[in-house]
């Protein structure tokens, strides 16, 4: 993994801090070329590993760049899956098989799996969850995906709820069809290490908000830095700014001096932006 | 350890099932659903002890507390079988669709000295909290106007039928969206007397409404404006916005964001003129996160009130009672026949 990749919150309204801020980015981004020409900046500054969400906007990211492979031939995605918010505003509707069933490119396997009750629980599971997976990563076919993530909600509502096979089920499907390490985005990475450990995944992904505000850091920041410094994982830093709350120097020495930090995850919104950045951080590591 | 059940696997049902399992004071001991098959992959694969009927589960699973987040229209009689059976009980919002029922529940809780609760969570949201403790110190004088916002991508096309598209069954943009900043209102300014021009209005659906708006006064002399709509998709997930208008100042509050000002200077932290705080330095840290601080916060309040039997709570059946009462008073307002009934649509139709 690069040491820096290039996140997507900025482009789809998503911002921590202020609901204003984050419609004036929706609207600036409104158009693909806004953000292909933003991408463009990031790949040229050397950040080329591009962390996106399977956000339907993304498609025609990949089609520009599978249509222009000269002019990326670095560019690789970390797609993380599923977006959100679609499945649960689908969720409010119709409840959570109502939901699973309208993505599902056919909603029969998942009738028929009804029918055939709880003695197939268990391929059926595996066979939605791989459908489901599949119909994600139609976007990114062709496209170089090293590493593929599980989103936070998903991870986490799993991991308390103590439903761990299923990120063995995503782990397995992710290295056998994709050939792709599988990566958890998580807000509990202390107990989310732990589970990973009890379904023997070794040496996992994480990617987790690390800042040295313990902003969303569920475990506290003293937990981190022991995970960090004692537990076999590849850790990837997002939210290293705290939404902002932390300055960008300020964020950058605080990260770049914790223990075992594999890649920092960032956005921006402009070249000098990304540019100040890759410097600030080329300064520590 | 506290032995919890969870009824109801929707969306709120899976998210409490998550948040109170990662408790460590809680020991989940049971979870109950209508549809089979959900039940038995979750059952399979949790090893959570699965209920097809609520009230076996409430006789073999030796709770002390449960969880209800089904159907609104059920909420009533199920509060009502757990407290007869001396459990302490969580329920989603709205409380009960007759308030009538609300309060009776909210006795017979009080009477049996269990711990109660309803999933208000926007009361732990730090910024939202704020208000009240700014409210609380005067900081803006006394209240004249309040205006309460939810606005949200639900129901963007016309579609089939489920329980939240019918009325009945507590459904509808009044009791799904508007109930969230009518609580924070009843928190802020207490009950309204009277209220007026109250509208709830289809956009999509057929059998209930997407949209409201409506007048409320409150015996403070404050008056409040309700504008809720679940037909936006500009809005990527529900968001709900306060604004108070006072004597001595103005604020303005999200999820994420607090804006204050003040005629003189206020309480600490607060100066004379424009204060913004965000949600990174007004969010407590929770010991487990999934969707937002305010969830595990609401679910930790009630375990912790649970262990240590504090019947009094920033959420119980008692507040959300007079969020119910606020409902049925908007539900009466625009069904009385000084109204064109069924809102605008009808009317324009004809």
């Amino acid at each position: 993994m690069d040491r820096l990749l290039f996140g997507d919150n900025q482009f789809f309204g998503v911002n921590h801090m202020s609901e204003e801020k984050a419609r004036a980015q929706a609207m600036r981004f409104q158009d693909i070329e806004a953000i292909q020409s933003v991408l463009d900046d990031a790949y040229d500054e050397g950040v080329t590993t591009f962390m996106c969400t399977t956000h339907d906007r993304i498609a025609e990211v990949t089609a520009h760049v599978r249509a222009n492979p000269e002019r990326y031939p670095d560019q690789k995605f970390f797609p993380c899956m599923p977006y959100a918010h679609k499945y649960a505003n689908a969720m409010t509707e119709d409840g959570p098989i109502g939901a699973i069933r309208r993505f599902l490119p056919d909603g029969g396997i998942l009738d028929a799996a009804m029918r055939g009750g709880m003695s197939l629980a268990k391929k059926d599971i595996e066979g939605v969850t791989t459908l489901l997976i599949d119909a994600e990563m139609k976007m990114f076919e062709g496209l170089s995906t090293p590493v593929i993530f599980l989103q936070n909600v998903v991870v986490d509502l799993l991991l308390g709820m103590g439903f761990l096979d299923a990120f063995a089920t995503f782990a397995e499907h992710v290295r056998t069809r994709y050939q792709a390490e599988p990566g958890f985005i998580t807000m509990n990475t202390p107990m989310l290490l732990d589970a990973l450990d009890q379904v023997g995944l070794v040496n996992p992904i994480v990617c987790s908000n690390i800042n040295k505000l313990g902003f969303r850091m569920s475990g506290g920041v003293e937990g981190y830095q022991q995970a960090l410094e004692k537990r076999p994982f590849r850790a990837i830093a997002m939210s290293v700014f705290a939404s902002g709350a932390i300055p960008p120097a300020e964020a950058i020495e605080w990260i770049c001096a914790q223990p075992n930090i594999e890649s920092i995850v960032f956005g921006a919104s402009s070249r000098a932006h990304i540019a100040a950045t890759r410097d600030e951080v080329k300064k520590y590591w | 350890m506290i032995r919890v059940g969870v009824v109801g696997m929707g969306k709120m049902g899976l998210s409490h099932l998550s948040i109170f399992r990662a408790h460590p004071q809680v020991e989940l001991a049971g979870i109950c659903d209508a549809n089979g098959y959900l039940l038995s992959v979750l059952g399979k694969y949790t090893g959570i002890p699965t209920y097809s009927s609520y009230e076996t589960m409430l006789a073999k699973a030796e709770l002390d507390a449960v969880v209800i987040a089904t159907p609104s229209a059920l909420h009533a009689p199920m509060v009502r079988t757990a407290l007869d059976r001396g459990l302490h009980v969580f329920c989603e919002k709205p409380f009960c669709l007759d308030p009538a029922t609300s309060e009776e529940l909210a006795a017979l809780a009080a009477a049996k000295e269990l711990v109660t609760a309803v999933g208000y969570h926007y009361r732990f949201v730090g910024t939202f909290a704020e208000i009240k403790r700014l409210l609380d110190a005067g900081a803006i004088g006394e209240v004249t106007l309040a205006q309460a916002e939810a606005f949200g991508p639900v129901v963007l096309k016309r579609q089939g039928s489920t329980w939240r598209s019918k009325k009945q069954l507590g459904g509808g943009s009044l009791y799904d969206y508007a109930a969230h900043p009518l609580n924070l209102l009843n928190w802020y300014l207490g009950s309204p007397s009277w209220v007026g021009g109250t509208v709830l209005q289809p956009v999509f659906s057929s059998e209930t409404d997407d949209q409201v708006a409506g007048t409320m006064r409150f015996d403070s002399g404050a008056t409040g404006q309700i504008s809720v709509n679940w037909s936006d998709e500009s809005e990527r997930k529900m968001s709900t916005k306060i604004t108070l208008w006072g004597t001595r100042g103005r604020i303005h509050a999200d999820r994420q964001e607090l804006q204050v000002y003040l005629r003189e200077e206020g309480p600490a932290g607060y100066r004379k003129g424009w204060t913004v705080k965000y949600t990174t330095e007004l969010t407590k840290e929770v010991w487990f996160y999934l969707r937002g601080e305010e969830y595990s916060a609401q679910a930790d309040d009630f375990i912790t009130r649970v262990a240590e039997h504090r019947t009094d709570g920033v959420n119980s059946f008692t507040a959300a009672t007079a969020t119910d009462q606020t409902l049925a008073m908007l539900v009466a307002d625009a069904e009385s026949p000084t109204k064109p009934r069924g809102g605008l649509r009808r009317l324009i139709g004809r």
